[in-house]
This record gives structure tokens, sequence and C-alpha cells, in this order.
């Protein structure tokens, strides 16, 4: 199937459109369409007259020129004729915004679309769904556009079964600076399914990491994604709900018991590399940092701080995790020592973490991280830069993310998200260093890289 | 694929929906799983002569398509030393439900492990592996691959387990053969993909893994309902 015309459409029809509800979703759809975004968008009616100067078309088969997507906003009763009318007139794909479907019983009127979707070889998205939003294109969420938090575009394609999940989402994404090649809202996935838009997500050049919210796959379907997955070079990340219905069936065997549907699921999917996300915090983490290390590590991390309790912090929240934060050899240490200003060169700490006090300047920092970007001990640089500290200027995001392009070993930074520290924030952002808001979030970044590779 | 043979040990096992332990372990010995030195014996005779062929000590477990969980009902008798004793537990078996005769098997030692498959719904047929014994499911100390399993599979299957320091030699204890556990796992592996969707569940436990060996020493396998 081609999916071109659900993604990137240059011409929309809504079906439903009201020419009394304001409210309707969609009006909601045509508004936003039609006002804030540069495709051209006919409103559908089968009472036609005029909305808002426009002329409504009474079917499909009434525009002229061609439609490259249908959003579905009618009755489930409906939507079969609808249907029916965009095959016919050789529209591109639809999104099928409707509910009614199975997820009230009606499993037939489900089956009936699909069919006729699948014998047509036509694209539909849903039913039952927020279906997509494709940054600075257009989007078919019948939720007003002033209501929405708007992620930019950015590398992070993300599909979700869950509409509410995937706008929640979008707001977390928006917070950590983080933007989106394309999310859908897969709904009910009648049709198209993840694994279809894994494959498109895998092949779209927009997108460097691939996200999903899944609440479970069909039979055997996971076996085929995983495999599928295993295949991609883009980072996989999942965030899997029901995490905890196991073990609710009476069960004849140990096995049966101990492998329960989650164990399952969260080892298979470390087993082929990809990353489970187990809360939407680990998401947003996990989708920044692979978004610009796409490749795993082992996870020896080198640490350095200006507080020695953020060091330790960090140190126990990496442990937690199964990082490891390995002590320094003494030719690394010496080597370190000698990089550093006469200032802090006897009361630094150097074995990992490495604290350099409260009394580094910049060039400290630099020198550092120089030196833990070449030592092999790590693959990992975390990076804990409070800026309350009077040595460090604005200038330090950027200087030392030029640091790390030299030699691209990864590197996160810990700096508080408060307004004043923005300009040292953009200059590692801006520089290509993934930048947490918490301890927590940095140690995060560092474990999804190790996530990253097969277990 | 599996064989004819092992297509009719299935078949049969259809109307108690799992296969009665002789026929497991003999399924398992034809796919290259190692079992223990065992005999299917349908008198006190039998049990002796396949004693005398094993060697005492044996343990003795009544087979029945009635009984499932051996234990619950004082099925296994290990630690037999002679032929007394073993007429002693023929004896006693007998009078179990649907008795329909006697494993004599050796006995084994070394760490007791679990190995088990199931179907899964998502994903199809899975394995696992992990610390067994009758306490496996207080320890949940188990990881899940997919199957078919690859050789560095079972190697990241250990490394995930809490308590995989116990396999590789504690306090003076000698290292379970690492090499013949990924052996044996992979054949089950094997065995589990020839399977397919006829099974619902199968449990190895305890697979006792010793520095020389690792041998199944009683089988479970649950049909597809």
């Amino acid at each position: 199937m081609n999916f071109t015309p659900l993604f990137k459409p240059k011409t929309i029809a809504v079906a439903g459109v009201s020419l009394s509800n304001e409210r309707h979703p969609a009006n909601v759809i045509y508004n936003k369409t039609h006002l804030r975004y540069p495709v051209k968008v006919y409103p559908v009616n089968p009472k036609g007259g005029t909305f808002k100067r426009d002329r409504v078309y009474r079917s499909m088969d009434e525009i002229s020129g061609p439609i490259d997507l249908a959003v579905i906003a009618v009755r489930a009763d409906h939507v079969p004729e609808i249907l029916a009318q965009c095959i016919r007139r050789n529209v591109g794909g639809a999104v099928i915004v409707s509910g009614g479907f199975a997820e009230i019983g009606r499993v037939d009127l489900q089956e009936q679309i699909t069919a006729m979707a699948r014998e047509a070889n036509f694209p539909f998205i849903g039913p039952n769904c927020l279906g997509i939003y494709a940054p600075g294109h257009f989007d078919t969420f019948f939720l007003p556009g002033e209501r929405l938090v708007r992620p930019t575009p950015g590398p992070v394609g993300f599909v979700s079964q869950s509409g509410g999940v995937l706008v929640d989402q979008m707001v977390k994404f928006t917070e950590q600076g983080l933007g989106l090649s394309l999310a859908v809202s897969i709904g009910n996935k009648a049709l198209i399914r993840e694994i279809d838009l894994l494959r498109h997500l895998a092949s779209d050049p927009e997108t460097r990491v691939i996200a999903f919210y899944v609440e479970g796959f069909g039979r055997n379907e996971g076996r085929a994604f995983v495999e599928l997955a295993a295949g991609i070079p883009k980072p996989v990340v999942i965030l899997k709900a029901g995490k905890t219905t196991e073990g609710s069936r009476a069960v004849s065997s140990h096995t049966a018991s101990l492998a329960g549907d989650y164990r399952v699921f969260s080892d298979v999917l470390a087993q082929h590399g990809i990353v489970e996300a187990r809360s939407e915090f680990e998401l947003t983490c996990f989708c920044e940092s692979l978004s610009h290390y796409p490749r795993g590590i082992d996870g020896n991390v080198g640490i350095i701080t200006v507080s020695g309790g953020h060091g330790a912090l960090a140190s126990d929240v990496c442990a937690g995790l199964g990082l490891r934060v390995p002590r320094l050899s003494e030719a690394v240490q010496r080597e370190l020592r000698a990089g550093l200003s006469d200032n802090i060169r006897d009361i630094a700490s150097l074995g990992n973490p490495v604290d350099l006090t409260g009394s580094a300047v910049d060039e400290d920092f630099v020198a550092a991280l120089s030196v833990l970007s070449q030592a092999r001990e790590v693959d990992s640089v975390l990076l804990l830069l409070l800026p309350y500290s009077p040595g460090i200027s604005s200038d330090l995001g950027a200087r030392l993310s030029y640091v790390h392009q030299q030699n691209g070993k990864p590197l996160v930074a810990y700096v508080p998200h408060v307004e004043k520290y923005r300009i040292l924030i953009e200059g590692f952002e801006l520089n290509n260093v993934p930048v947490a808001s918490s301890i927590d979030g940095a140690a995060f970044m560092m474990e999804a890289m190790r996530r990253c590779r097969p277990c | 694929m599996l064989s004819a043979d092992g297509v009719g040990i299935m078949e049969a096992a259809r109307p108690q929906g799992w296969v009665l332990e002789p026929e497991a372990l003999r399924l398992l010995e034809m796919s290259g799983v190692p079992v223990p030195r065992f005999a299917w014996a349908r008198s006190p005779a039998e049990t002796v002569e396949a004693a005398a062929g094993i060697g005492y000590p044996v343990v003795a477990k009544v087979v029945s398509p009635q009984i499932l969980h051996k234990s619950d009902v004082q099925g296994v008798q290990p630690g037999i030393a002679d032929s007394g004793g073993l007429t002693d537990a023929y004896e006693r078996f007998s009078r179990l439900p649907g008795f329909e005769g006697v494993i004599v098997a050796e006995m084994l030692s070394g760490r007791e492990l679990i190995v088990g498959a199931k179907h899964d719904f998502q994903f199809g047929p899975v394995i696992l592996l992990g610390i067994g014994g009758t306490a496996v499911e207080v320890y949940q100390d188990t990881a899940t691959r997919m199957a078919p399993l690859k050789a560095s599979d079972v190697q990241s299957m250990l490394g995930c387990l809490r308590g995989r320091r116990l396999l590789t030699g504690h306090r003076g204890a000698a290292a379970v053969n690492l090499s013949q556990l990924t052996e044996t796992v992979l054949r089950f592996s094997d065995l589990v993909m020839a399977l397919g969707d006829r099974i619902d569940s199968i449990d190895l436990n305890p697979v006792f893994c010793s520095s020389e060996r690792c041998v199944v020493a009683d089988a479970r396998i649950m049909l597809a309902r």
C-alpha cells in the first residue's frame, strides 16, 4: 500500500462536516486544516449547501480533481457508504475517526469496512482514532488547535494505540524540546497496524527514532513485529500497557505461570534490541537520547560533576538501572589531574564520579571531558552541570559540545531547566547533545543506549 | 519437523491432555536432550530387572494418566537402595488411581534448573530458563526468549539470572558445564519448534546440571487445548 497520500496529502476531504454544530469533530478538523495548514480542504455532507462561504459537497464524487486523503467523521453506520465513495473516486487513503466498531462489539461492521479496503488496496487508519499529526503539514485530531501542545518537526515517529496517550506524549516531548516526524493514533487498527507503520517509518528519512505505545499484539503478530524491528537500523522504543494483568488465569505449568504475557513481552523485546520504556518519562528520555545516539553501549559511564552529592546520587541511579560507573585507572586519573587548573588540582576527586568541586572553571570541564572522551574505560559521559557554580560561564554548553563532537562518545548533560539557564541548555541542544532536566532523566538517557542492543 | 514416532507420542497423549512421563522422556531423548537412564516397568519383577541394569540407588515414580502432579500424591520415591525398597514402592504406587506402572530411573545430582517452553499468543514458541526445583515459583528467577534460540541467547539468559553465580562455581562448588547446558537448551529449542502449536507449555524441572553434564530429571508436556 502507498502511504504517501495518507501522511503527505495536498488535498483533504472531510466527511461529516455539520452545517449547524460548530463543535462536531468533522468541523473542528475542517476548521484547523482549512485555516492553518498548507492543504486544500473540501467539506462533505450529503445535504450540500455552503459552510463558511465554502461549497459543501454532497459526496466525494462531486469534488473535481484529485483527493489525497479523506477524513471520515460520520456515524459508524454511514462509514461503509463513504468508504465506497472514496474507493470509487480513487481517493488516496482515509482516516476513519468514527467510533462504534469493534470497541463496542460491532465486529461485523469493522470487518465489512476492512474487507472493502483490503479488496481495493485502499489504506485507512482507524476506526475509532485521532488519526494523524504531521507537524507543520496537517493533523486530523478533532481537538481544537489551541488546546493541543504541538511538537515541532523533529526526529521521532510515534505510533499509539491510544489517542489520549498520544496527545499527552506530545506534551512530554515538547517539554523535552523533542520534535516529531509523524504521530499516528491507530485506534482499533483494523487495517493499518503497528507493523505496517514500523515498515513505513523505517524508510522515512525524517524519522530517526521509532516509538510505540502498545496495548497488545494479535496472534503471532508480536513475532513478526520483533523480527522486522530487529533488522531495522533505527532505534525502536516501546511503551507497553497492561503489565500487571498476568497471573490471573489458573495455569497448569510453572513455565506458563513464570512466563506470563508481560514477562515474555519484555524479555523478547530485549532479545531483539528493542528498547522497552517502562513509563512515559522513560519513553521521553529514551527517544531524546536515541535520536542523538542510535547505537548501543555497554554502559560504562563516566560522571563529571561539581557536587559530590550529585555525583553520588547519579551513581546510585545508574547502578540501579544496571549501568556501571567504573573506578578510573591511575593512568586516566593522572591525565585528568594534569589538565586541571591550579585552583582545583589538589582538591578534585577523580576516581569516578569525577568531582571538579565548586571552584572549577570552564577550562576544567573542557579538560576533564577531553580526557574521558578518549579514555577507553568509559563508553559514555554523564555531565552534571550546576550553573550556580560561579566558575561556569554561559558558553560552557557549546564548548563542551564541541569537545564531544571531536570523537562522538555519547555525552548527556543534566542542567536544571529554568529559563535563566536557557543559553547553557541551548548551547548543548543546538550542538546535538541531549540535556535532561533531572538526574534520573539523565541516567535514563544513558540507559536507553544500553537497552538499545540485543540482550 | 517432528518424527513419526514423535507425532505418535503426541497423538497418544490426547486423552489426558499431557504426555506421560516415560513418553515425554523418550521424546526428549529422540531429540538429543539428555535424559537419565530409565525404564517403564509394569510389574515388580520388571522394576527390579530395570534397576539392576541402571544400578542402585534409583528413583521410582508412578505413571498414571490421572496423576499430573506426582509429588502431591507421594508418587515419587527417591534414593531407593535395593530391590526390597523398589518392590515396596511399586506396591504402594499400584494403589494410586489410574496406575499404569512405574518409572525406574538413575538418581541425579547437581544444580537444579528449569527449562521450559510455552506457546505464547503474541510471539509463538518461547523458551524459559531459570533456577529450578520445587521452589521455582518462589524465586521466580527466570529469563525468556523467543524460539528458536541461538547459543548467544542462552548466554544472555544465564546473564539475566539473579542466581547466575550459583552456576559459575559459588563457594567452592564446581561450576556447571555451560557448554552442555547450552547444547541441551538448543536441542530443546529445536524440539519446541518442531512441536509448534501442538503444545501449550513444557516444564523440564528439575534439570540437574553438574560440572559434567545436564540431564532432565522430570518432564511435563502439556498439549494445546
